[in-house]
């Protein structure tokens, strides 16, 4: 088993727990850590290909894309937080299947 | 001569009192029958002026109003009245008062009631004052319209039905003639009666009707008879002439009493006054090359009719049927007219008796078949609606001054000398007899039979034992024999002096029988 | 001019005047009614006698005749006119309507004096009064109408005037109605004669209608012209058959008879039904046109062509018999006397035709003398006998009511035509005289011997029955006991003053009004213009020529059979019992029953026009429900069914596909919209599973 065989599996199961996390809770603060978990798991693969993928050592293509993600994320999570907060004020519940306002 | 629009007056007073009284409300409705009345009586009180100024030495149109509306379609605002139309606008305001004194007691939207009287009025008075199609055409429709209501809101049992037929009926016909004047208006452009005339007498009509519709797949001539049939039924329709006259048994039965009087006495001569206004002068040529088929249904009008009242046992229905018949003598003095041609002295004469007759009658009969429903209407009034002919018996006992005012009426209705009735059907079958011998000749069954169910009528309701359910009927009351005294008043001046009626039309019938042989 | 003709219009002016006040009268003013009506009628026969004296003076030489023409009223440029005429004839039916007419007044004071409608009965008769002057005097055939018309409507008033009574309304309805027949066809004759003469006036200045210049005109040269004439002449004469009660239409005069008594005695025998003769006489020229005198006449051969007199002459000769052999089986004593008035109004006619005007007003005049005193006298038998009148059941009478009786016989005498000292024999001679030298046929002088022989017959059949035997009011109701309600009760009394009188004075004038027209002395001839070649004095000569001395003893003779034959089968053996039946009916049943059952003209006519006039009338309501009002319901239903089947193209053709496509979009729409549901989740594990299958594709199918 090669070395990124090994973190892209720890990577597909980070994934996969985020994944669930993100679909099964149902308070919106847990799904959006298990967003997260999912974007981690995508930085993860980031920095496994950069590593072994063959590429120039010197290119740093991966790190920018993963630090660039991870600010992304960062801020993604504060909008979030903040909607999140703000339902919150409104309905006084952070349940997400109480919010289903969006339906057609 | 005079400045005053008398003729505008006369079809505005009503219309306004008309807004007015209806504009009464509920809360004020004790107040419609004499607001509706004094509107009633002013415009009754125009049209006496308007007789005493009209010079009836001269047989012109005269008060003539004349300005241009609609210059573009030939559309005049165009008045004007000689002896037969102020015979007419005389009939109308004199029955309007007389209806609404009949109908005192309306217990529901007085205002409405008196108010749509007046619209009638109205419509009626501009029908015969208008000499313009487009606008005669206004009024002719516009006094279906209160009188549709009136017999829908107003009526007996059946009346919305009866209303219904009334209109559609009327409807057919109007719009036939609407397409037959279009017609006529693409053809030389002009609405006006008296312009229509003028070319028809100069053989301009049929030359313009030739260019016009010629080349189209139908014959020239045929477009003329077209137009003319298509004005025929609009005016048939109103008289009637069989065989377009179911309408009218069931719809003067139930219509309110009121305003059946209006209809027989006042609206039926519309058509009449379309005959004599429209068709003989526009149409003459039409009129004799159809003169068999129009005489034929004018006697089969008058002796089925006549017939067809003695098989009734509604005394509304059977009056109806009269009406019908003596429309029918109308008719057969207008036809019997138009067939007169050749310049002779001799059928001068003819023509002149005829048209008199004519003229004559339409008052005579208005004012009769009125005065007849009114009493009917008493009678329903007094029996809680019952008026089958079988219903009653021996009533001249307990009513004596009814039976003898109704019974004035009723042989009046049925040509006795000496009251209206006669004078008019007399000079009719005497300008008819030459010209239409046989039509005349069998027409003379007719008077038979209006005998006969006439004297049905007294011998059913006011002979015999007295039927023990009418021992309590009242007799008339003074404010009763008020309301009838001035028609009986005059039926017995017609019948004995006819002179004060002819005096307005001799002129107008000189002129008119004149102009026709111009031809 | 004599200032009678110019105040002629007063005649009938007065009694119209008082018959318009009496109707706007209260009820109650009884003695106010009869002293108004009787005072305006004996003015106006003051008058009647000032203008018939003043045609006297003038019969040496020619007529007397004096009009007075004035317009009615114009019609375009044409003036209608009418006019008054003063001639013998007019002032001869003056003096005999205001004269009878007066006494009939005065007896229907005592007669009508318990109605309740005493003074409306008093208006009804000046209206009737008023309108029968009107006639008389009238120069206008369209006058003439117009007064004609409303001697009709009073005597529909006053048939009808018990009109609580049923068969009372029936009458005067039928007889209003029957004479109104007749009176078309004199419309229409009337219609005719003024386009074809161009005038209704009789006399006007040599252009009236029945002057010879306008009968030139309608006679003209050619065939046509002779038939207009005729036309007209039997127009009219239809108007006088009705009015007359001749057959076919007599049949209301009978039924008339429901009225009370005065009315029959004034109306329906004396005056009214005398109208339609006088008619006839009035326009006789036209009837027996002068054809020589018409200039440039028919080419003819001889013999003048056959005229109106020809009708005329065969149906009164005909009615003459008929109603007299009906007359023999009646029992109702009013109906005797009505079928009599049948008979001798047929007389009349026979009269006009064969002799001209003289004869027959001669017989009109006598005729309304005695037959009002007949006809008052059986109102005094009514009365006095408590409204009975069925003569089998009075009896005995002349004991109790002498007067009556008395005058009774002298107007029988009169009217069976016993010879010499009663009128009826002379006017009825008359008659024969000139039926027997009528140049068409001799029947007619045969029918007219027949009647006089029923005519005794009945009369004394009458007399025995009512005045002679016993009273058989008590005894057993009779079977037909039609119309009669009041059984008379207590015993019969003579009748008052009022009413024995005027019986007193018509029955001296019954006897001497004959003296007027007897052969020797043919002064009423003479006067009323007929060419008797007389110097107009009394000549006892012309009495006595074989001819008129032959005929009087026929006529004798036969009256002489009449009344023995009568006596002998109802005289010698007094019938003691009401419910007997009639020695003819025993001789002869069955044609007893066709003439007490009117030879079943009545049902006859039930049975035709009646019938048909009905069916007609049902044909044309149903025409109008059915076929009239079917034809607008088929026109209804079309529009109906048209608008229906452009519906149905509408929703099932067109809008089927629209509405079908767009069902399934909103329901598609809707499955769509179910789906997003709002749950950010859901929406996500979606994208995960779409993920997932993409994955799982792309990982199966191979990166290609």
């Amino acid at each position: 088993m090669s070395p990124l065989e090994r973190y892209l599996i720890v990577a597909a199961l980070l994934f996969g727990i985020g994944l669930a996390g993100a679909l099964t809770r149902r308070n919106a603060i847990l799904v959006l850590a298990g967003i997260e978990l999912m974007l981690t798991a995508a930085n993860l693969n980031f920095i496994a290909f950069w590593r072994y993928g063959g590429h120039p050592a010197d290119s740093g293509t991966g790190i920018v894309f993963v630090l660039f993600s991870i600010a992304v994320a960062a801020a993604e999570t504060a909008v979030g937080l903040a909607l999140i907060v703000t339902i919150y004020r409104h309905r006084h519940s952070t349940k997400l299947d109480e919010f289903d306002e969006l339906k057609g | 001569m005079n400045s005053l629009p008398w003729l505008t007056l006369l079809t505005l007073v009503p219309s306004l009192g008309g807004l007015i009284v209806v504009s009464l409300g509920e809360r004020r409705a004790a107040f419609a029958p004499r607001l509706g009345l004094l509107f009633a009586s002013l415009t009754l009180l125009l049209a006496i002026l308007l007789g005493t100024q009209f010079d009836r030495t001269s047989g012109n149109l005269q008060f003539v109003e004349r300005h241009a509306w609609i210059p573009t379609l030939a559309v005049n605002y165009h008045l004007g009245v000689d002896g037969l139309g102020l015979l007419m606008v005389e009939l109308t305001t004199l029955l309007v008062p007389m209806a609404m004194l009949a109908s005192a007691r309306v217990n529901r939207r007085a205002p409405l009631y008196f108010g749509l009287m007046l619209f009638l009025e109205a419509g009626l008075v501009g029908t015969f004052t208008a000499l313009n199609f487009f606008h005669w055409f206004l009024f002719w429709e516009l006094s279906l319209i209160p009188a549709f209501f009136l017999i829908k809101l107003w009526g007996g049992p059946e009346s919305s039905a009866a209303a219904t037929q009334f209109f559609i009926y009327t409807m057919v016909g109007s719009v036939a003639m609407l397409l037959a004047f279009l017609a006529l208006f693409l053809a030389v452009g002009k609405f006006d009666f008296l312009e229509l005339a003028d070319l028809s007498r100069s053989g301009q009509l049929a030359a313009s009707l030739n260019l016009e519709w010629g080349g189209h797949t139908v014959a020239s001539s045929r477009v003329a008879t077209l137009i003319f049939l298509g004005v025929l039924l609009g005016l048939a329709v109103k008289v009637p002439l069989m065989p377009f006259h179911t309408w009218l048994p069931a719809t003067y039965a139930e219509a309110p009493t009121a305003v059946t009087m209006l209809l027989t006495g006042a609206m039926s001569k519309m058509g009449v006054y379309g005959f004599l206004r429209i068709l003989l002068p526009i149409f003459p040529a039409q009129i004799r090359a159809l003169e068999t088929p129009l005489l034929t249904l004018t006697v089969l009008t008058i002796l089925f009719s006549a017939a067809a009242a003695f098989a009734q046992r509604d005394l509304k229905r059977m009056l109806a049927y009269s009406s019908i018949n003596h429309l029918g003598y109308c008719l057969l003095g207008v036809f019997a007219v138009a067939r007169v041609a050749e310049p002779s002295p001799r059928l001068a004469t003819e023509q002149a008796a005829a048209l008199s007759g004519v003229l004559l009658q339409m008052f005579n009969h208005g004012l009769t078949a009125a005065t007849l429903f009114c009493f009917v209407g008493w009678l329903e009034r007094r029996s809680g609606g019952l008026r089958g002919l079988n219903d009653f018996g021996g009533v001249r006992q307990v009513a004596p001054v009814f039976c003898g005012l109704m019974g004035i009426a009723l042989f009046s209705s049925l040509g006795l000398p000496g009251l209206n009735g006669f004078v008019g059907e007399f000079l009719i079958f005497k300008g008819s007899f030459s010209p239409a011998t046989c039509s005349t000749v069998l027409s003379a069954g007719g008077l038979l039979l209006t005998a006969i169910f006439l004297l049905t009528l007294m011998q059913r309701v006011f002979h015999g034992p007295l039927n023990p359910r009418w021992t309590a009927l009242p007799d008339l009351t003074w404010r009763e024999r008020l309301v009838v005294a001035p028609a009986m008043a005059l039926m017995f001046l017609i019948g004995l002096y006819p002179h004060a009626l002819l005096s307005f039309t001799n002129a107008t019938v000189s002129q008119f029988a004149k102009s026709l042989r111009a031809f | 001019m004599n200032w009678i003709v110019h105040q002629l219009w007063l005649i009938p002016a007065l009694p119209f005047l008082a018959a318009g006040v009496l109707a706007l009268t209260p009820r109650r003013q009884r003695a106010f009614a009869a002293r108004l009506a009787i005072s305006a009628l004996a003015v106006s026969l003051a008058l009647s006698c000032a203008a018939f004296v003043a045609t006297l003076g003038h019969a040496g030489t020619g007529t007397f005749r004096e009009r007075v023409n004035f317009t009615w009223f114009q019609f375009g440029d044409q003036a209608l006119r009418l006019g008054w005429v003063l001639d013998p004839l007019a002032a001869v039916m003056l003096v005999m309507v205001s004269f009878v007419g007066l006494l009939i007044f005065i007896y229907s004071v005592g007669y009508m004096a318990h109605d309740a409608n005493f003074t409306r009965f008093f208006c009804f008769l000046a209206l009737f009064a008023g309108a029968m002057l009107g006639l008389v005097i009238a120069n206008s055939l369209l006058l003439l109408f117009v007064c004609w018309e409303l001697v009709g409507l009073a005597s529909y008033l006053l048939i009808g005037f018990w009109f609580h009574k049923p068969e009372a309304a029936a009458a005067a309805k039928k007889a209003f109605i029957t004479t109104r027949i007749g009176d078309v066809a004199l419309f229409l004759g009337m219609l005719w004669l003024y386009s074809a003469g161009g005038t209704l006036l009789f006399y006007d200045a040599g252009e009236g209608c029945l002057e010879n210049a306008a009968l030139a005109r309608i006679a003209g040269p050619s065939l046509v012209g002779w038939g207009t004439l005729v036309g007209i002449s039997l127009l009219i004469f239809g108007g006088a058959i009705g009015k007359s009660g001749q057959l076919p239409l007599h049949v209301w005069l009978p039924d008339a008879m429901e009225g009370p008594t005065p009315v029959s005695a004034l109306i329906h025998a004396a005056t009214m039904v005398a109208a339609g003769v006088f008619l006839v006489a009035r326009v006789f020229p036209l009837m027996k046109p002068d054809w020589p005198s018409l200039a440039g006449g028919i080419p003819l051969a001889g013999t003048p062509p056959p005229d109106a007199t020809l009708a005329i002459t065969w149906v009164g000769a005909i009615t003459a018999v008929f109603a007299a052999l009906i007359a023999v089986a009646q029992t109702d004593i009013k109906r005797i006397l009505a079928y009599s008035t049948v008979s001798q109004l047929g007389y009349m006619f026979l009269g006009l035709g064969v002799g001209g005007v003289a004869v027959g007003m001669f017989h009109l005049l006598t005729h309304a003398c005695f037959k009002a005193l007949l006809f008052l006298g059986a109102g005094s038998v009514i009365h006095g006998c408590h409204d009975e009148q069925d003569i089998r059941r009075m009896g005995g009478l002349r004991r109790p009511m002498p007067v009556t009786f008395a005058t009774y016989a002298v107007g029988m005498m009169a009217l069976s035509g016993v010879p010499l000292l009663f009128s009826g024999f002379w006017s009825k001679d008359e008659i024969l005289h000139a039926a027997h030298g009528w140049a068409g046929s001799r029947i007619p002088f045969y029918l007219g011997l027949f009647g006089a022989l029923l005519t005794a017959f009945y009369m004394t059949r009458q007399m025995v029955y009512v005045f002679f035997g016993q009273r058989r009011a008590a005894s057993t109701p009779p079977a037909a006991a039609s119309g009669i309600r009041h059984p008379a009760s207590g015993e019969p009394h003579e009748s008052p003053l009022v009413m024995t009188v005027p019986l007193a004075i018509l029955a001296v004038s019954a006897i001497v009004l004959g003296f007027l027209g007897t052969p020797a002395w043919p002064w009423l001839q003479t006067y009323l213009g007929a060419d008797h070649g007389g110097s107009g004095g009394v000549e006892l000569a012309k009495l006595l020529t074989k001819e008129t001395l032959w005929l009087m003893a026929i006529s004798t003779a036969v009256v002489t059979a009449g009344i023995g034959l009568a006596w002998r089968w109802y005289g010698q053996r007094p019938i003691t019992d009401a419910g007997t039946p009639d020695p003819l009916q025993m001789s002869f049943p069955a044609a007893f029953r066709w003439l007490r059952q009117k030879f079943f003209v009545d049902e006859f006519y039930a049975a035709t026009v009646i019938r048909a006039h009905a069916a007609w009338a049902r044909f044309s309501d149903l025409l109008d429900a059915w076929l009239w009002g079917g034809l607008v319901l088929a026109v209804h239903f079309l529009t109906q069914g048209l608008s229906w089947a452009s519906r149905f193209f509408d929703e099932y053709v067109v809008n089927l596909g629209f509405d079908a496509a767009c069902r399934r979009l909103r329901r598609d729409g809707a499955f769509a919209a179910g789906l997003s549901d709002g749950k950010l989740q859901n929406y996500l594990r979606g994208i995960g599973t779409a993920f997932a299958c993409l994955l799982v594709l792309l990982l199966w199918g191979g990166c290609r």
